[in-house]
């Protein structure tokens, strides 16, 4: 790579923001996070800004159930993803069935057998995922790259396929009348109101997003950049390579879990074709769309994969065609993705070595 | 549960499973030579084998003109006219499919390795041009004479892009992939006459049954399609490994910067492989159209999906391991779906692939092609 080359990436206008941003002054910095978060909370509001509003509106569809169905949703799995995905290396295609062991679990022990309330089956969902995650990368996470993806895979087929034939999960029917999280004062959690499903929901990614970065800049995230840019080396460095794995597997499942059981909780029914494969390389899209590894970014393309088919609804079911030509394209003009990661665009990778 | 079946029917189910493994095997050949030269879970390669089916199906439409209504009042009974037909729509699937590969290549993958060309930016920039124009009509052929206007200043400034040539990380490649799978079967699904529902092949061939095999019925498809699929198999292994292109794609599987500095084009290489990949492909979507006389938009998902696990259990990247694990997959679905029921086919399909990866990490015969990666 030429020095203009690398000088090109290095300043690309993404960065520049935040290089601009990390240089300001620490209050001026908390007070601009302060000032977006704020509006970021105030998210079911935009349609009703006047250019925003029409940028971001979904014509056909209601913009609040867009964001809490999809857009919520997406950005967490997103997020979860990406640990395997952009901090350990690890190429999951079948990460839709942690979303699923999260949303099955959460419907099962509020409306199926049991009666638990919502806010014991949100944590038993999460610790549910985490163990399907320990399960599957125990034998798994031994196989190298192509190989642990079309396992993957399968693994969320299977799922899907076990809830699709065992009656105790409802079969093809499904599972309804799952339980919503408690009303507290004026934040009515209903059928009519999606408004504070989008508060719980963005706190939930904040609070998400605030652990993936304590952890991505802790040990265990050092461990997994080695592991990612190098497993070989990071194995003789004295990485317990295998062990990292599994941590990042199982994390990133937590929060698939979580994904889903907030999802289950939202919509009040689910069945097993809201668990299709197909989804699975939708969660991916997102994660590579947005930047691998970058968290920004994957939050980014978290959004644009569940907004752009619903904005585009005036396209009717031309509007997949749409979605897989924009893949190609930004793939072709944006390899790193939208945000990339910051070590990537500054050209760590060596050139058409890195896996990721 | 309906065990005794098994054993009354398993000649049955073997001599079927082997068909549907011979299928797979096809299939997967596209994927494995692809993974060999490219390192690449070439995800459009399913949309590949669905274009072919649809290949076969204007050819025999349209072309030869065989109606789908006379179901069961075969036209041509048998003769040369028959072997004809059914010649001439493998070989237009085959083309079909081939083509379609090799556009992929071009669109979705080379401008990836750094060196994206004109005719990549040309169908880039229709694409774009496409997509733009459904923002201001709905009518497709408004659609596409505002997207050939567009194709041309755009797929300049794609060219000058290009000649930044920057290699793309792996994972891009996948999402290029899965990006151009999805396009490539919506716009099946939305400009086709049929759009999504199913499409039924006509019947040229009178499936009788040929031969007993051990009480199974062997029919004249089956036969077709062992045949065939055996010959094509032979000629790509002979190809492979007999002829100059076939040296040039096992060196640059082996090691493809070596390849490049030895004098390989490694760019031609990668567009012959995508070629006979998608020919073999074609041939698969002939044989399907054959023995299941239908197609759909999507038809090639989860067939790809299958055909992918086919090629990894087999040893990916190895051409006889393609073969082997297509038919272990259509083996192993056939009796598993007849011990457990047919709503656990899929399962069965990643189970056997998940046991045999637990005892041996590189498939049934190993990493083939290239070396093994380290």
């Amino acid at each position: 790579m030429s020095l203009t080359e690398s000088f090109r990436q290095r300043t690309t206008p993404q960065l520049q923001l935040g290089n601009r941003f990390r240089a300001l002054p620490r209050s001026a910095k908390w007070s601009l996070s302060a000032l977006l978060i704020a509006a970021l909370y105030l998210t079911p509001y935009w349609p009703d800004v006047p250019v925003l509003g029409w940028i971001i509106n979904t014509p056909g569809t209601s913009f609040e159930n867009v964001l809490t169905d999809q857009i919520m949703m997406f950005i967490l799995v997103a997020l979860g993803l990406n640990v395997v995905v952009g901090f350990a290396g690890l190429l999951d295609l079948g990460y839709v069935g942690f979303y699923a062991v999260g949303a099955y679990t959460t419907a099962v022990v509020t409306s199926g057998q049991f009666t638990l309330p919502w806010i014991a089956a949100l944590p038993l969902s999460v610790i549910m995922a985490m163990i399907a995650g320990v399960i599957l990368g125990t034998p798994t996470l031994r196989l190298r790259g192509d190989y642990l993806a079309i396992v993957t895979l399968g693994f969320g087929e299977i799922i899907r396929i076990t809830a699709n034939n065992s009656n105790w999960l409802g079969g093809p029917r499904g599972i309804s009348k799952i339980a919503r999280p408690p009303s507290i004062g004026p934040l009515q959690f209903g059928v009519l109101n999606a408004k504070p499903y989008w508060y719980l929901g963005f706190t939930v990614i904040l609070i998400v997003i605030f652990v993936l970065t304590r952890l991505e800049n802790s040990r265990v995230g050092r461990a997994w950049a080695a592991v990612r840019e190098d497993e070989d080396a990071a194995e003789l460095m004295g990485v317990d390579t295998f062990k990292f794995k599994l941590w990042a597997f199982a994390i990133g499942a937590a929060i698939g879990g979580l994904a889903g059981s907030l999802y289950a909780s939202k919509v009040g029914f689910i069945n097993p074709d809201n668990f299709q494969l197909q989804l699975s390389i939708l969660f991916l899209a997102a994660v590579v769309l947005g930047g691998t590894g970058s968290m920004y970014g994957v939050i980014m393309g978290g959004f644009l994969v569940a907004w752009i088919p619903e904005r585009f609804r005036g396209f009717s079911t031309r509007r997949y065609f749409v979605f897989g030509v924009v893949l190609v394209l930004v793939m072709v003009f944006r390899p790193q993705g939208i945000i990339p990661r910051r070590g990537a665009a500054a050209g760590i990778a060596k050139k058409g070595e890195s896996d990721v | 549960m309906s065990h005794w079946l098994i054993y009354r029917t398993f000649w049955d189910l073997t001599v079927s499973g082997i068909v549907l493994g011979l299928i797979y095997a096809l299939v997967a050949l596209g994927y494995t030579m692809v993974y060999g030269v490219l390192r690449l879970i070439n995800f459009a390669h399913s949309e590949i084998f669905m274009v072919g089916t649809f290949g076969v199906l204007i050819s025999l439409t349209k072309v030869f003109g065989i109606s789908l209504f006379d179901d069961g009042q075969y036209p041509y009974r048998s003769g040369f006219v028959l072997v004809a037909i059914l010649v001439c729509s493998i070989i237009a699937a085959m083309v079909v499919s081939g083509a379609g590969a090799i556009v992929l290549e071009r669109t979705a993958y080379r401008p990836l390795r750094g060196a994206g060309d004109a005719y990549g930016a040309v169908v880039l920039a229709f694409l774009t041009g496409l997509i733009a124009s459904f923002l201001f009509s709905d009518h497709i052929m408004t659609n596409l004479a505002i997207a050939a206007v567009i194709t041309g200043p755009v797929s300049f400034g794609y060219v000058r892009i290009f000649r930044r040539g920057r290699q793309a990380p792996r994972l891009a490649f996948l999402i290029s992939a899965i990006g151009s799978s999805m396009a490539m079967a919506e716009a099946v699904a939305t400009w086709g006459p049929e759009q999504r529902s199913v499409y039924t092949t006509p019947r040229v061939l009178e499936k009788k049954v040929l031969f007993n095999f051990l009480g199974a019925d062997v029919r004249i498809d089956y036969v077709i399609v062992a045949i065939g699929a055996i010959l094509m198999m032979t000629s790509l292994l002979l190809f492979v490994n007999r002829t100059r292109l076939g040296r040039g794609i096992r060196a640059v599987a082996q090691d493809a910067e070596t390849a490049r500095i030895l004098g390989v084009n490694v760019n031609s290489v990668i567009l012959v492989t995508f070629l006979l990949g998608g020919a073999m492909a074609g041939g698969a979507a002939m044989m399907f159209t054959l023995v299941y006389d239908q197609t759909r938009f999507n038809i090639g998902f989860l067939l790809g999906v299958k055909s992918f696990t086919a090629a990894v259990l087999g040893g990916i990247g190895n051409i006889k391991g393609a073969l082997l694990g297509g038919i272990v997959l259509g083996l192993a679905e056939n009796y598993g779906s007849s011990i457990f029921g047919g709503q656990w086919k899929d399962v069965i399909a990643f189970v056997v692939l998940l046991t045999v990866l637990m005892f041996r990490p590189t498939g049934i015969l190993g990493e083939s092609l290239g070396k093994a990666r380290v």
